[in-house]
């Protein structure tokens, strides 16, 4: 098909090149995702101010003394530092073992599976189970873990529950990771007679470990903050045993979201804002933690 | 290669003469047809427009690294390379020529294995290195690979210092000596050491483009290999590292006997000392055209198709 001729001398030309009259459809477009956009983050801004105008009385009257006092309940008296150390050792507990597992699943898949039907229904399933709902492995923690195999409603027990939950998604991101490795590296590592392992030790994990480390410590995020699992295999918030860290992985035991959750449905007034102020330390850690993970892809973002 | 009387198999200078070697082996007294692949695989078609007038020219037993005979590569059920056989001469530089797709990149590719590397990709034919077929059970492919090693299109120095780059091979392969002086002499070798020598802890990825072809060749040369593969080495070059790169093949191949796939048709002309001609069939399977002495095969190819191809009719 031939192109109309254009006219080209100056008249014709500045008359065309002037003539554009706005672009209405594109303007009222812009102003509807500026619009989306404050919607979402005017919600969040409500929901944090508000959560930090609650937990005012205590942030300001005992800050030290929250963080360092054990659950009462006496609201003057309360605290979680149980909630604070659960957390941690279940956060160390989920680090231990979905990291070596997930990564380990990643490799073989991306690395040395051949790519067989059977190998992408296994791939397709994982992403799968990182979207299957948390209480879903809840309920899997609790006729397992607690159950089947006996370990009681212990922190160990909510530890493997929550390192299953987020197996999928250290798989997930260990695996996208790898593939951001470029395939010349392989070659290159395997042209000069390396092995397929001394290829993945020597080069591929190396290049992929920032990769791997920020979604794995995004995952970790993720088991810090989750709730509905550990309702099911007995977090609690209530009594403990005490004594050495035997005890406390074998007795019951408490995390920081299970302790808001508990909170919230206290009757008197005054756990409100204990309510508050353990979100914001919730909040404070998840926020630290996902920095970190941004500041390491950051420093290792690597240009290939 | 034809039979004897053929003007073209006259040799030029400096090869050794193959042609009392190949009448010895051809004692029966056939005509000039295509014996060699047919005695190998009596099913085999040959499509008409294939050199059916020419041997693969052969060389003296002790010359010969590789030896291709009727080697077909495949993706899954997709055929990219049929039936070639030819023999790769020591201690000298053939080139692979062709247009784009006709295989000759997967038919580098399978000398030295690499092609494992793809689930869908086999082979059939055989390939034998000194004798030795390379894809017969219980060979290494990666002891296989650190004698025949290879340089890639792109530069692909890893994102290691330039050390490093070198290292890396020798150390996979064990190697207890002095790796300083090793990796000195291999970027030496490689016409880098005075570039490169006072910031040897520098990324490679840091050199200019020719440079970091040059690292390549020296990781390459690093764990002492026998043959070196070059898969369109300059291709991503400007015309001076183009020379670079070819000035220093020259040299190399000394010591290494060296193939090289282009697309490039002079570089083969003015670097290669054996050309093998490629080109794709209606079945989109590359095969083997012609294979000579480079410099008769660009002044007096002897097919049809490879005069096309040389004097820029297609391609």
């Amino acid at each position: 098909m031939a192109m109309p001729t254009a006219v080209t001398t100056r008249d014709a030309v500045e008359q065309r090149l002037r003539a554009g009259g706005g672009d209405t459809a594109g303007l009222l477009l812009q102003g509807a995702l500026l619009l989306s956009l404050l919607v979402a983050l005017g919600v969040l801004l409500v929901l944090i101010g508000d959560i930090l105008i609650r937990a005012i009385p205590v942030m300001t009257e005992r800050p030290a003394d929250f963080l360092t006092s054990p659950l009462s309940s006496r609201p003057a008296r309360a605290g979680i530092i149980q909630g604070i150390v659960g957390s941690m050792l279940l956060m160390a507990f989920v680090a231990a073992l979905s990291l070596p597992v997930g990564i380990g699943a990643a490799v073989y898949l991306e690395e040395y599976a051949r790519d067989s039907a059977l190998a992408r229904l296994i791939r397709t399933n994982i992403r799968n189970l990182a979207g299957v709902p948390s209480i879903v492995y809840g309920l899997l923690g609790l006729a397992l873990f607690v159950s089947a195999i006996g370990l009681g409603k212990s922190l160990i027990a909510g530890g493997l529950t929550l390192a299953v939950l987020v197996l999928p998604i250290v798989v997930i991101t260990t695996s996208e990771a790898l593939r951001a490795v470029p395939g010349s590296i392989r070659e290159a590592a395997f042209g000069v007679g390396a092995t397929r392992w001394e290829t993945i030790r020597g080069h591929v994990l190396p290049y992929a470990a920032p990769g791997i480390l920020t979604g794995t410590i995004l995952s970790l995020g993720r088991a810090f903050g989750e709730t509905a699992p550990l309702l099911m295999v007995g977090a609690i918030a209530g009594t403990f045993s005490g004594g050495g860290l035997g005890d406390m992985l074998t007795g019951s035991y408490t995390a920081l979201p299970t302790i808001v959750f508990n909170w919230s449905g206290q009757p008197q007034d005054e756990f409100r804002s204990l309510t508050a102020a353990a979100i914001v330390v919730l909040l404070v850690v998840i926020l630290l933690v996902n920095a970190s993970a941004i500041l390491l892809r950051n420093r290792y973002d690597r240009k290939w | 290669m034809t039979e004897s009387g053929d003007p073209l198999t006259v040799q030029t200078e400096s090869k050794p003469n193959p042609i009392g070697e190949q009448t010895d082996k051809q004692s029966n007294g056939e005509g000039p047809t295509i014996r060699l692949m047919t005695t190998l695989d009596e099913t085999t078609q040959i499509s008409p427009d294939a050199a059916d007038d020419r041997l693969p020219m052969q060389f003296p037993d002790e010359e010969v690294v590789f030896e291709l005979e009727a080697v077909s590569c495949f993706y899954g059920s997709f055929r990219a390379v049929r039936d070639v056989s030819l023999q790769v001469p020591k201690n000298q530089i053939t080139a692979l020529i062709g247009p784009s797709g006709c295989g000759k990149s997967t038919l580098l590719r399978s000398f030295n294995r690499m092609n494992d590397l793809v689930d869908t990709a086999h082979i059939e034919g055989s390939i034998r290195y000194h004798g030795v077929d390379l894809y017969a059970d219980g060979v290494d492919p990666v002891e296989v690979r650190r004698r025949i090693g290879m340089v890639f299109q792109k530069p692909n120095p890893f994102p290691k210092s330039i050390y490093d780059n070198v290292a890396f091979g020798p150390k996979v392969a064990g190697y207890r000596g002095d790796m300083d002086e090793l990796v000195e002499r291999s970027l030496m070798r490689a016409a880098l050491w005075d570039e490169v020598k006072d910031k040897l802890r520098h990324p490679g990825t840091a050199l200019s483009g020719g440079q970091q072809q040059r690292l390549c060749i020296a990781r390459a040369i690093a764990v002492e290999p026998d043959v070196i593969l070059m898969d369109e080495p300059c291709s991503a070059l400007d015309p001076i590292a183009t020379l670079k790169i070819e000035e220093l093949m020259r040299e190399l191949k000394e010591n290494y006997t060296i193939v090289i796939v282009t697309h490039n048709m002079q570089q083969a002309a003015r670097a290669s000392d054996v050309t093998a001609f490629l080109t794709m069939g209606d079945d989109r399977a590359g095969y083997l055209v012609e294979m000579a002495p480079t410099q008769n095969l660009f002044t007096r190819p002897e097919h049809r198709l490879t005069e096309d191809y040389i004097t820029g009719r297609f391609g």
